[in-house]
């Protein structure tokens, strides 16, 4: 039961496990979604769904899966016989209401305004259970997962489908391959984090202090440690103006983030490629530049490299010297970007635009291949696996 | 089945999948792992899980510096070692110097209790992955002493997490996950309605109206949430401020009042203001 829903929700790229699937059949053998397929849905997602980032698949693949089973159900629901319908409703229904289906022209022209209703509605058969109301309150039967999934004479105040209620889609926007603020860029970068002990020993060391003691025989013995830093180092270089105005705001927050999640942050800018000069002031870039030769000699190879922009331009901008379009340049991209990757063996490039673009833009493809297949889209997703490279 | 349900409360609002959520998570006696927005919440409903199904709560609240061991018991060393240099007649026994901690004291519990694990991505990365034994088995050793602490009754769990740290997969697997979204209006009229009942019908749907207008303005930093709603209500009831007042269209004047309890960057407050001073002109020329 249940098992070819759990391989689609794999296949679909959830991490769903068999102790998840285990507890989701515990679950139910429990009776805790005995009603209703919303209740089913509530817990196949409580038990199967750990991250909200993937609320939203799940949602897309139950609604594919079980889209068939309600189809089924329609299926069943135009197909029963009249006889057993009638029976069923003879049995279940009070004097009083039989009396109102006789003013309503008998039986038979309820099933023949039912048939008439059946085939005027969608597909989901919202229409049909509503119309039925008046008729009585007989569940229709034991079908698959869902005992009383087609009912005949709702109370109406279950307006609100199940198929509705994932068919909304309303955890879409926490899909992970969507776009960041500054504290998810804070999240993400954190796992950059290399905590160790270094500088003066200013902390008690509690642990190593009683050891200590102990074997002195009780006499104590202090022990300090260092505090804990993180020691991770980030030269971050950014892309600047032109074609990067679209990105503008979501590289603020990309360095608004990272400046205050690392102790030791250098970052420079560039316009478009990387050549012989970056620049920190952007007001002054062209009497304050800071040669590229320079910031490799100065920051130690242990940093680790994160450029950031859309290299998207023309190719020449990065094979031919004299490419660039602000002045001239000696000797073309592809060389200092290689004389950087040559000192920091730990780097990577971020693109703010979109990875499916990536494909038709020579100069990112180009750029992509100069980085060793190490780009990443500016989005959380692309930022975990970034760091990933990082590390 | 005797099992009780959670329902909700009369001052606690739970939506249809929260309920399920809770219900599978007392069932089966998992830990329940809730995640949202902030103030949405999330620590709110262990205490009314406790309220409504009248158990005892024992709450953990984590910070940074929290170590899995301290929810479990600590060895006070130090005061130990301050009584054998007295010659303490207590130093004997180690057992006196092991203190309790809140995961003990919820498996010692006398009824099941619910346990709340407050923001659990406070802590350190590898906290989660050392409370596994303890979620899964419901027990854990005591080294000191040498015994084995089983809990009496498997307590209802209920963990927090406001999603600063990637919580560790093998964590996850242990747990049930529902996620609180941010009410849509109905629900949020409802919430509005147990916490100030007898509110002025007209004032609530115009409170409401701009709370949501102000949740849809783009760029906002930190967007109001629940408890700032709940917040701001309060400050115009005591204020006393007629509905009109917050009605933006009428009078071209449309900061709602107030609404320092509703913006809390100050960036936020910018943004907003010069918004406003924009639609004004734009109304002034119209």
């Amino acid at each position: 039961m249940l098992i070819p829903f759990f391989f689609q929700l794999r296949d679909g790229g959830l991490k769903t496990s068999i102790t998840e699937l285990l507890s989701l059949l515990e679950a139910l053998d429990k009776g805790l979604a005995r009603h209703s397929v919303d209740d089913f849905y509530y817990l196949a997602r409580t038990t199967l769904v750990k991250d909200e980032a993937d609320l939203d698949r799940f949602d897309r693949i139950f609604a594919a899966y079980f889209k068939g089973v309600d189809d089924a159900l329609a299926d069943l629901f135009t197909n029963v016989p009249d006889d057993w319908l009638k029976q069923q409703a003879e049995l279940n229904l009070s004097e009083e209401e039989r009396a109102k289906i006789e003013a309503l022209g008998g039986f038979e022209e309820l099933m023949k305004a039912l048939a008439e209703r059946l085939e005027e509605q969608d597909e989901r058969h919202e229409g049909g259970s509503k119309w039925i109301g008046t008729a009585g309150t007989s569940p229709f039967g034991a079908y698959g997962y869902n005992p009383e999934g087609v009912r005949i004479g709702q109370s109406g105040s279950r307006n609100r489908s199940a198929a509705k209620v994932w068919d909304r889609r309303e955890y879409r926007n926490l899909d992970n391959s969507l776009e960041l603020g500054t504290r998810n860029i804070k999240v993400a970068l954190r796992r950059l984090r290399k905590f160790a002990r270094e500088g003066a020993a200013d902390q008690l060391d509690l642990d190593d202090t009683i050891d200590k003691t102990a074997r002195n025989a009780g006499y104590l013995d202090i022990r300090m440690v260092p505090e804990r830093h993180n020691a991770v180092k980030v030269l971050l270089c950014l892309d600047i103006g032109g074609s990067m105005d679209d990105h503008v705001r979501v590289c603020e927050e990309l360095f608004s983030a990272a400046s205050s999640e690392f102790k030791h942050l250098e970052y420079f800018y560039f316009h478009n490629f990387i050549y012989e000069s970056l620049w920190k002031d952007n007001r002054r870039r062209n009497s304050e530049k800071t040669p590229t030769l320079d910031i490799t000699h100065k920051y130690g190879a242990d940093y680790k490299l994160i450029f950031v922009g859309d290299a998207t331009m023309s190719p020449y901008e990065i094979v031919y010297a004299g490419g660039s379009v602000e002045h001239w340049n000696d000797e073309p991209g592809a060389v200092w970007i290689k004389r950087l990757l040559n000192t920091y063996q730990k780097a990577i490039w971020l693109n703010p635009e979109p990875e499916e673009r990536w494909a038709f833009t020579p100069s990112i493809k180009l750029t992509n291949e100069l980085m060793d297949k190490r780009m990443f889209p500016l989005t959380l997703d692309g930022l975990d696996k970034g760091i990933k490279a990082l590390r | 089945m005797d099992q009780q349900k959670f329902t909700g409360t009369e001052n606690y609002i739970a939506t249809d999948d929260l309920k399920m959520a809770v219900n599978a998570a007392v069932t089966l006696a998992r830990p329940l792992l809730i995640k949202g927005e902030p103030g949405t919440g999330k620590t709110q409903l262990a205490v009314e899980v406790a309220r409504s199904l009248g158990k005892p709560l024992y709450e953990w609240h984590i910070k940074s510096t929290t170590k899995a061991q301290q929810g479990l018991y600590e060895y006070d060393a130090v005061a130990r070692l301050r009584d054998s240099q007295l010659g303490d007649e207590r130093v004997q026994d180690i057992a006196n110097y092991i203190v309790r901690g809140k995961v003990w004291q919820a498996f010692a519990s006398e009824e099941q209790p619910v346990l709340l694990i407050d923001e659990v991505d406070k802590a350190d990365i590898e906290f989660p992955n050392d409370l596994l034994q303890e979620l899964d088995r419901m027990e854990f050793y005591v080294y000191e002493t040498r015994e084995l602490i089983k809990a009496r009754h498997r307590p209802i769990m209920i963990i927090t997490s406001n999603n600063e740290k990637e919580l560790p997969d093998a964590f996850l697997r242990r747990c049930f996950f529902h996620y609180i979204k941010f009410p849509d209006e109905q629900t949020m009229a409802q919430i509005v309605d147990v916490h100030f009942p007898g509110l002025k019908k007209e004032l609530l749907s115009e409170a409401l109206n701009a709370f949501y207008k102000i949740r849809d303005v783009a760029g906002l930093k930190k967007k109001p949430s629940t408890s700032e709603l709940l917040d701001w209500i309060k400050l115009l009831l005591a204020e006393d401020i007629p509905p009109e007042a917050l009605r933006s269209e009428n009078n071209r004047q449309a900061i709602p009042p107030l609404y320092g309890a509703l913006l809390k960057n100050e960036q936020d407050v910018h943004l907003f203001e010069r918004l406003v001073f924009l639609d004004r002109k734009a109304g002034g020329q119209r």
